[in-house]
């Protein structure tokens, strides 16, 4: 292991109040390059908190989250996408009105046309390329079939593969998921754990918060552990699996 | 033609088509005359605008009379300082009318919902006491901004076209008189034209950009779109139109009053929209001719007309009859768009415009006798 690892984000000494809450303390985190991250801890460790401080949804109440040399405190968030980050939320945030089509065409004229441009003289229909990447990435995450639906009729859980289909096709350098598997049977939430694999190998950076240790457990590279707001433990799966304050914080004394 | 499809080359040409043959159509409702059918153009412009802010990003602005009146005192006063050509005024006033929306617009966007369509509400009201008090110089107050015989007309001057000696000068057109159906075919034409450019909005980027936004900003954001200059800009281009359609008032008939700014001016072209359907492309038209009409035609019905009209039934009932129906009529116009207003709030939602496609969907289900679930299809 001699070449140090590329890391693309690093939350550094973060800290975030709420009024008299400590919702976050001491938080450093760094993240590497091409690898997936998983943050797991109990309700209310302060997971979603760090995603949303990590994106710019929230201001840290100090230190600095820096992507890859660029800091990203006080950024706005369309700022922060065009950087290369995309997230996926913990309730899905879709255009309920549109077409499942035209929801996953819209992120990526914002990839390539960037924060503003008024392109009137083009259809959205005539956008051949963009069109045929976004069919291929709805017959990845298995919604081709539901193309032309309003994507307000969708189940919870189609919902969420829209919302990472639209992520996906920005091509993120980095992917926030806040519990992508969240209210999907078992046979959906495999399908998006093959999904994200595939994913890994095309060398996009993934940060994920799970409660499914199935799904952390057969994605994530390195794993943090999130307890009240602090990091109690980094490392390896297999060293947090043995880990005895994982256990007894989180896993309840037993990884089985 | 740029990037229509051939859906939409059908559409436009079926409008343009429908709005040409006004004169025929319109003839059996006893609305055929051109000052009327220009009424019907140009707030059907007025209402295209207003559904591109509104229908596709969701902002609802109450404030958009005063757009109007602003194309209608730029263009009198460039009939009044330039000269009495039509085009110059109105594109005048369109780039006027634009400036001044971006200034309005960059403030109130600044806040979503109920308090940006206060704070347009606010914006318009004060230009409207403004032209009544402070800025009387600009907008002759009360009495309106009135052409005068010895307007400099700077232009005119200059290519010695002083033509008309006796009484005050007409609107023209290179030269051409614009009265009776010349002034209808230039507003139907620039409907045509406002039709198409809405056409191209819908089917762009840049619109579903602002569908988007209207569907949920929060994604917009997140997935890289700088949502307020997408916002800024719908509510330019709008208030455009809005400028576009107070010019055309002003060049059908060269004055301009204080009273297209009033508040229930803004308030018709919302009723329009709403009444027609939010969000399609012809519903607005349809819901500002209907309420021009009901405007025009219906207010003029009165006691005496229902009579003749009604005489067929026996003379107890028909005194009975006419005196509900008159109700309705004449001075109870008010009463009849509003009855019909809740009628299509309530029972269709989506607005006329909508409410016969699903109409026309359940009947064509009912044909075929199958009992399968029409798919909601998108607004167009």
């Amino acid at each position: 292991m001699a070449t140090q690892p590329n890391i693309i984000l690093h939350a550094a000494d973060v800290h975030k109040n709420f009024g008299g809450l400590r919702a976050l303390s001491d938080i450093d985190l760094q993240i590497e390059e091409g690898k997936t991250h998983a943050i797991i801890g109990p309700n209310g460790a302060g997971k979603s908190t760090l995603l949303n401080v990590i994106i710019g949804r929230i201001p840290p109440s100090s230190g600095a989250v820096v992507f890859d040399g660029q800091v990203l405190t006080g950024k706005a968030p369309h700022e922060i996408n065009q950087l290369g980050i995309s997230r996926v939320f913990q309730t899905p945030e879709i255009f309920v009105d549109l077409p499942v089509l035209h929801n996953v065409m819209a992120p990526a004229f914002a990839r390539r046309d960037g924060a503003f441009r008024v392109n009137m003289l083009r259809s959205v229909d005539s956008e051949t390329e963009i069109r045929e990447e976004a069919e291929q990435l709805l017959q990845d995450v298995g919604l081709y079939a539901r193309r032309f639906d309003t994507s307000g009729a969708l189940s919870r859980g189609d919902k969420r593969r829209l919302e990472l289909a639209m992520c996906l096709i920005q091509r993120p350098r980095l992917l926030l998921l806040d519990e992508p598997t969240a209210g999907m049977s078992r046979h959906d939430t495999n399908t998006t754990i093959d999904l994200l694999k595939k994913i890994k190998s095309s060398g996009m950076t993934k940060v994920i918060i799970e409660h499914d240790m199935h799904v952390v457990f057969s994605l994530a590279d390195k794993i943090s552990v999130l307890a009240q707001g602090r990091i109690i433990a980094s490392g390896l799966p297999h060293q947090i699996k043995e880990d005895p304050r994982v256990q007894e914080a989180y896993l309840g004394g037993s990884v089985q | 033609m740029v990037s229509l499809s051939r859906t939409d080359l059908s559409k436009l040409a079926i409008f343009a088509a429908i709005v040409l043959t006004m004169p025929i159509w319109l003839a059996p409702f006893g609305a055929a005359y051109p000052g009327l059918m220009q009424k019907f153009a140009i707030y059907a412009i007025f209402a295209i605008g207003f559904n591109i802010l509104f229908g596709l990003t969701g902002y609802l602005s109450f404030g958009h009379a005063a757009f109007l009146g602003v194309g209608s005192y730029t263009t009198v006063w460039s009939f009044k300082l330039l000269t009495m050509d039509i085009l110059p005024a109105m594109a005048l006033a369109v780039v006027v009318t634009g400036i001044f929306a971006l200034v309005i617009g960059y403030f109130c966007l600044r806040r979503t919902g109920i308090y940006f369509s206060i704070l347009t509400l606010a914006f318009a009201q004060m230009c409207y006491s403004l032209a009544y008090s402070v800025l009387t110089p600009i907008t002759n107050g009360e009495t309106g901004l009135l052409l005068a015989k010895n307007d400099p007309r700077v232009l005119d001057a200059l290519f010695g076209a002083s033509a008309s000696t006796d009484g005050l000068p007409h609107p023209t057109l290179l030269g051409g008189s614009i009265s009776g159906y010349t002034g209808f075919y230039i507003c139907a034409v620039l409907l045509i034209v406002s039709f198409y450019i809405s056409q191209l909005i819908f089917r762009s980027p840049f619109g579903l950009a602002l569908r988007g936004i209207k569907s949920n900003q929060t994604r917009m954001s997140y997935t890289g779109f700088n949502t307020k200059p997408y916002t800024l800009a719908a509510f330019v281009i709008s208030g455009m139109f809005a400028g576009l359609a107070g010019a055309l008032l002003s060049v059908t008939d060269p004055l301009a009053g204080a009273e297209r700014m009033k508040w229930t001016e803004s308030g018709n072209v919302v009723l329009m929209t709403i009444l027609g359907g939010v969000g399609t492309l012809y519903g607005p038209v349809v819901g500002a001719w209907l309420i021009k009409y009901f405007e025009n035609i219906f207010s003029a019905i009165n006691t005496n007309i229902l009579h003749s009209f009604l005489s067929f039934l026996p003379d107890g009932l028909e005194q009975v009859v006419v005196a509900v129906l008159s109700k309705f009529v004449g001075e109870g116009w008010h009463l009849t768009l509003g009855l019909l207003f809740v009628l299509i709030v309530v029972f269709l939602p989506g607005g006329l415009v909508e409410g016969s496609q699903r109409l026309a969907r359940w009947l064509t289900g009912r044909l075929k006798g199958s009992g399968a679930q029409p798919h909601p299809h998108p607004a167009e």
